[in-house]
């Protein structure tokens, strides 16, 4: 029986490495998802099948499924607005799920006649429970601050930094203590009451801006607890699964950093867009502002546009009057681009989704790096509901806190057209000198009102 | 022997001392080299997919369903363990479903020029 179960696990094991590599194009992606579901069942039943499982406990694990999968549809059915939410809470369910089986582990240990965790093992479950618990609070921090249920400015206070260390030191100090003698299961508590706090703790600080590179860390972690519960217990399937999350988690955070040029320390510890509110004190310029009509007028007259959408346009829900501006400007024979930043939105990949939501073919849209340099010969920069990302001052200013992140250069453009609720700074509180440009034109209001208001003086001209 | 005692998970026995060192060697090299192909994979997935990719992965790492299920399914002294096992495979499972389901939906949402209309 055992050897068909690793077979199982085996097979599993190669079609989760395929469903990953299956989503290197969107013309294989939805395979990739199919090869997952696959790998999934054969995991659970490979499980399903172990001798050990007692047959009067397989209805309670039906109850438990059947009640996951209630939790579960519905969850999928959120808006594509409310993804990084979704996504953070699951996190916080799977970091959970391996928190209790690493305490039950530890205290079964104990009580069955199979005692003995060994010290390899001991770490590894502190590993896991440290892991586990630490996502699970920390994931529904995020899930909170998106969902704006808790403060999402970034909270600080004097010595958090130290506080945050010191009681970190403590918990590995703990997790020392218990691997070198498994005897003082005192400590084993505190070591997951340390977890959860340091959970929440760590995610005080982080503001919006960073949340796509917290959700990518949080990712990692929680794959990386059931790397953890695997070498715990000596299950190959859970190391190599648990080891794709870790790396893709790893992956993306490396690309969100880099995307804002700074080191995953200074996102953890860093509080961005605190310290920034007194840098926005720069002396007061003006702007130049036009209505929508005249936007439609300068958009007419273009043959290059590229749109620049960020995370105002998620929070005005503007997507889908954007593909109706889209579709004007095509029909005008314009040809229309979307300039996408690595760290538009909340999560990675944030902007993709909600145009692909919109109809928009992902054919049009273009990363950073892509369209830089082709800003000079671009018409107009339609700017929706993105600041920093196309802040000039990240080139320029050495003073600035932006200084050396990678922006999308809308100011080369020879129109810039910027939408924006009022001339207040951004999330980071950081001036930017985009709006002040020659070049420039504000349209004020919000995104969803703006791209109407120009889409309706468009039709009209036409019709 | 060494295949029978991974198929037993949570409580397993661990009768041979001489063979356990061996064992966590093995484990750790597949940690590498699972990383190792992972980074590969994931460094080639594409900028645009980035979101499915982690709603993908979300329901990947409830993998720790395998674990729950080990815990849930065996016979304890105690029927809280049982409990917490229960609670875990509740939660897992609702990663699994709610991960493949959203992460298809959002894919279908990728279309080329011309798609559907």
């Amino acid at each position: 029986m055992s050897t068909w179960i690793q077979i199982t696990y085996l097979i599993s094991t190669a079609l989760f490495i395929f469903s990953l590599k299956w989503m290197n194009d969107p013309k294989t992606a939805r395979r990739g998802v199919f090869a997952g579901v696959v790998a999934m069942l054969l995991a659970v039943i490979g499980t399903l099948i172990n001798p050990a499982i007692v047959a009067s406990n397989y209805k309670w694990i039906a109850l438990a499924v059947v009640i996951g999968s209630a939790i579960g549809v519905p969850l999928s059915w959120v808006p594509l607005t409310a993804v990084p939410q979704r996504t953070a809470l699951s996190h916080a369910f799977g970091g959970l799920a391996t928190g209790l089986v690493g305490v039950s582990e530890f205290y079964l240990s104990f009580s069955g006649p199979q005692l003995e965790l060994g010290h390899f093992r001991i770490a590894a479950l502190c590993i896991e429970v440290l892991l586990g618990f630490l996502t699970f609070t920390g994931s529904l921090m995020a899930a909170g601050k998106l969902q704006e249920i808790v403060r999402t400015r970034p909270i600080t206070y004097k010595g958090q930094n130290i506080a945050n260390f010191s009681l970190f030191a403590i918990a590995i100090i703990c997790c020392v203590v218990l691997t070198i003698d498994a005897n003082y299961k005192f400590i084993f508590p505190i070591i997951v009451f340390l977890a959860l706090l340091f959970g929440v703790l760590l995610i005080l600080p982080i503001g919006g801006a960073d949340m796509p590179t917290v959700i990518s860390i949080l990712n990692s972690y929680a794959g990386l607890s059931a790397v953890a519960m695997g070498f715990v217990m000596d299950n190959k399937l859970l190391i190599t699964a648990g080891a794709l999350d870790g790396s893709s988690g790893l992956i993306l955070s490396i690309i969100m950093c880099k995307a804002m040029n700074r080191s995953f320390a200074n996102v953890l510890f860093g509080a961005f867009g605190q310290v920034q509110v007194v840098a926005a004190n720069a002396v007061k310029k003006t702007a130049k502002s036009a209505t929508p009509e005249d936007a439609a007028q300068i958009m007419e007259q273009a043959g290059l546009v590229v749109i620049v959408p960020g995370y105002g346009m998620a929070v005005a829900q503007a997507q889908h009057v954007v593909r109706e501006l889209y579709d004007e400007l095509t029909e005008r024979g314009i040809t229309v681009k979307f300039a996408i930043h690595p760290v538009a939105g909340r999560m990675p990949g944030h902007m993709n989704v909600l145009l692909a939501e919109a109809d928009i073919p992902y054919t049009d849209l273009v990363e950073m790096d892509d369209i830089n340099s082709e800003m000079p010969r671009v018409d107009v920069v339609l700017v929706v509901g993105a600041n920093d990302v196309v802040n000039p001052a990240a080139r320029t200013d050495k003073s600035s806190p932006i200084y050396g992140m990678p922006i999308i250069d809308a100011d080369k453009a020879k129109t810039v057209l910027a939408i924006k609720r009022s001339m207040n700074p951004g999330f980071a509180g950081i001036e930017n000198e985009l709006y002040y440009a020659d070049r420039t034109l504000m349209i004020f209001g919000d995104a969803k009102a703006v791209v109407g208001n120009i889409v309706k003086h468009l039709t009209a001209e036409s019709g | 022997m060494a295949g029978e005692k991974t198929g037993e998970g949570a409580t397993g026995n661990i009768q041979h001392a001489s063979s356990q060192g061996l064992d966590y060697i093995s484990t750790l090299f597949v940690f590498m080299l699972a990383t190792f192909v992972g980074l590969e994979v994931i460094r080639r997935v594409s900028r645009l997919l980035h979101t499915p990719l982690m709603s993908l992965t979300n329901a990947i790492s409830a993998i720790a369903v395998v674990g729950s299920i080990l815990i849930a399914g065996q016979q304890h002294t105690e029927y809280k363990f049982n409990l917490l096992g229960l609670v875990a495979i509740v939660a897992s499972v609702s990663n699994i479903v709610s991960g493949f389901l959203i992460t298809d939906r959002m894919l279908k949402m990728f279309k080329k020029r011309e798609g559907n209309r």
